[in-house]
């Protein structure tokens, strides 16, 4: 099969090279694909991205493009059919400590406090002691999130958007070289949604991290990403990357700006070119 | 709209919305009395359907009747005659029952849910036995346990042990797909998924089935005395059953019932204690 290269924008192939230059990539996909067998579907077709260190990507599509698969096969959840998954030089072949992730639901566990939620992936792996000796790590971690003083709380008292703060510091607690993020804050009203954005700018720079976000919002994902992959459905494959040079930090007076406006409207035209052929 | 235009607005509701939510006076009755109401009437009912002398005495005795051998049988009770031995034989029947239905239905349940060999080979035969009338084993567990408490023991386990089953499966489905994923993403392996994860989330299922199992116990353990003998409770009640003595019948079937009702008060404690957050989200649920 023909190998196709992602067009590029102009403003984005010029990025590129220089920051593959300047900071190796942390993660890189070369020629993923992805077939069910069973049902013979080809999720992905040939996906090549990589994450440079400190950057947030985002990946845009409608439902269906393969966008969820992608992201199980870069959280190690699911073998791809064809290429290579490198994640700070080694392979991904299974879920790993160092890939930090994060849902559309907080998922935090009723029986379990605050605090002992966040440290769950440190019980889950070191045991119940190890766990125990990151309580102070987790304290930090909600102090970052402005949740300090929640640290005995049951997440029952927790808001949707107090608890999405504490699936963070989760997330956050193993020291992940990589953040997936999947639609993280598309269970929330607008207005917390908006707020969490920047909240998670504010975490992602402080903690400078490497954020990859799966969405089906283009503001959100031209907001907060410095790339955002375009992926068009069946197979799923990235047909564009587009380099967002709005200046950090963002802000939410930059959502309705001449220039935001114009970056989402060139987004949503590619992306309604695509689905409709 | 802007604010000035608000401010200008002519305001027509200048006196306060008075809103009267009306509450039928049979609502509006608090719950200790309507339960003592309820009680009060019932008993007046009985006691004048007696009165009226259309039902033989023999066939229904008065309340008052009923009253004084609460007190016979009571005082036999406390000072610990033959039917305190009587009743502790049923208790440990009931107990004795109750917990090996716990571990057979609990083991069960575990793998009914957790493997895909359980829910395909071994819940057919669940069902199946499920749906026989389990009364009818009595006779083959006297004949294979003897006149015993074993015989009792049995039929009692054997009919609690099905709920548990059941609730102790649905629990471990009960987890959604997010945490499971959560638990894949942090590298989880089977036993801590399940014991971190499937079967804590599964408790209130797993408590659903006590509940019933509890109720269940108690019907297996006296239903075992009446048709295997024994020197049970069960066993008094029948021989006062033959006897005529419905006054006896009935003052005896209460004390039996504050056994069951034991039972389930201590499942439905012990659920309190380790589903402590289960209340809260239901009352969350009922908020939202």
């Amino acid at each position: 099969m023909e190998r196709r290269q992602p067009e590029l924008t102009s403003a984005a192939a010029a990025l590129r090279p220089t920051t593959r230059q300047a900071t190796p990539p942390v993660y890189q996909l070369r020629g993923v694909s992805k077939t069910y067998a069973r049902r013979n579907v080809h999720a992905l077709d040939d996906i090549d991205l990589q994450l440079a260190k400190g950057s947030f990507s985002a990946v845009i599509g409608s439902s269906g493009c393969g966008k969820s698969t992608l992201l199980k096969i870069m959280a190690g959840l699911v073998p791809p059919t064809r290429g290579s998954v490198v994640l700070a030089g080694k392979p991904v072949t299974g879920p790993r400590r160092d890939i930090g992730m994060m849902f559309q639901q907080a998922t935090l566990f009723p029986w379990r406090t605050t605090i002992e939620n966040i440290v769950l992936p440190i019980e889950i792996r070191d045991g119940r002691k190890a766990a125990r000796a990151r309580h102070d790590a987790a304290s930090q971690l909600l102090e970052l999130v402005g949740l300090n003083g929640f640290e005995h709380v049951y997440p029952n008292e927790l808001s949707g958007g107090m608890a999405q703060r504490a699936a963070i510091c989760r997330m956050l607690i193993t020291e992940p070289a990589v953040l997936l993020l999947d639609e993280p804050f598309s269970a929330l009203d607008e207005l917390t949604r908006e707020f969490m954005n920047m909240e998670l700018q504010r975490i992602c720079i402080d903690q400078e991290a490497t954020a990859f976000l799966v969405t089906h919002s283009i503001q959100e994902a031209v907001i907060l990403s410095d790339l955002v992959y375009v992926m068009s459905p069946r197979p799923g494959r990235i047909v564009e990357a587009v380099s967002i040079d709005l200046p950090r930090p963002r802000t939410l007076e930059m959502l309705s700006t001449a220039h935001f406006g114009a970056i989402v409207q060139a987004i949503r035209d590619r992306l309604d070119k695509e689905a409709f052929l | 709209m802007n604010q000035v235009e608000l401010a200008q607005a002519p305001s027509e509701a200048t006196a306060d919305t008075v809103w009267i939510e009306q509450v039928s006076w049979i609502d509006s009755i608090p719950r200790s009395v309507a339960m003592i109401g309820l009680f009060v009437a019932f008993v007046a009912l009985w006691q004048f359907l007696t009165l009226l002398d259309v039902i033989s005495p023999i066939i229904l005795p008065t309340p008052l009747e009923v009253a004084y051998d609460l007190t016979v049988v009571g005082t036999n009770l406390l000072t610990g005659q033959y039917m305190l031995g009587a009743l502790w034989i049923t208790i440990k029947e009931v107990i004795y029952g109750f917990a090996l239905a716990l571990a057979i239905g609990f083991s069960l349940g575990v793998i009914v849910g957790e493997t895909a060999f359980g829910e395909r080979a071994v819940l057919p035969y669940l069902v199946a036995i499920d749906t026989m009338p389990k009364i009818a084993f009595a006779p083959l567990f006297v004949a294979w346990l003897g006149f015993d408490i074993a015989s009792k023991v049995a039929l009692a386990a054997f009919i609690a042990t099905f709920p548990i089953v059941v609730g102790t499966a649905a629990g471990l489905h009960a987890a959604d797909d997010n945490a499971r994923m959560l638990f894949k993403t942090m590298g989880a392996g089977r036993w801590q998924t399940l014991v971190k994860m499937k079967l804590p989330t599964g408790l209130p299922h797993l408590f659903t089935g006590l509940k019933i199992a509890s109720v269940g116990v108690m019907a297996g353990a006296i239903t075992g005395e009446f048709l295997g003998g024994g020197k049970g409770f069960g066993e008094l009640i029948r021989i006062s059953a033959s006897q005529l003595n419905t006054p006896r019948v009935f003052s005896l079937i209460l004390y039996l019932s504050l056994v069951g009702l034991a039972l389930f008060a201590l499942v439905t404690w012990t659920q309190r204690r380790f589903v402590f957050w289960h209340r809260a989200e239901v009352r969350a649920a009922a908020d939202g």
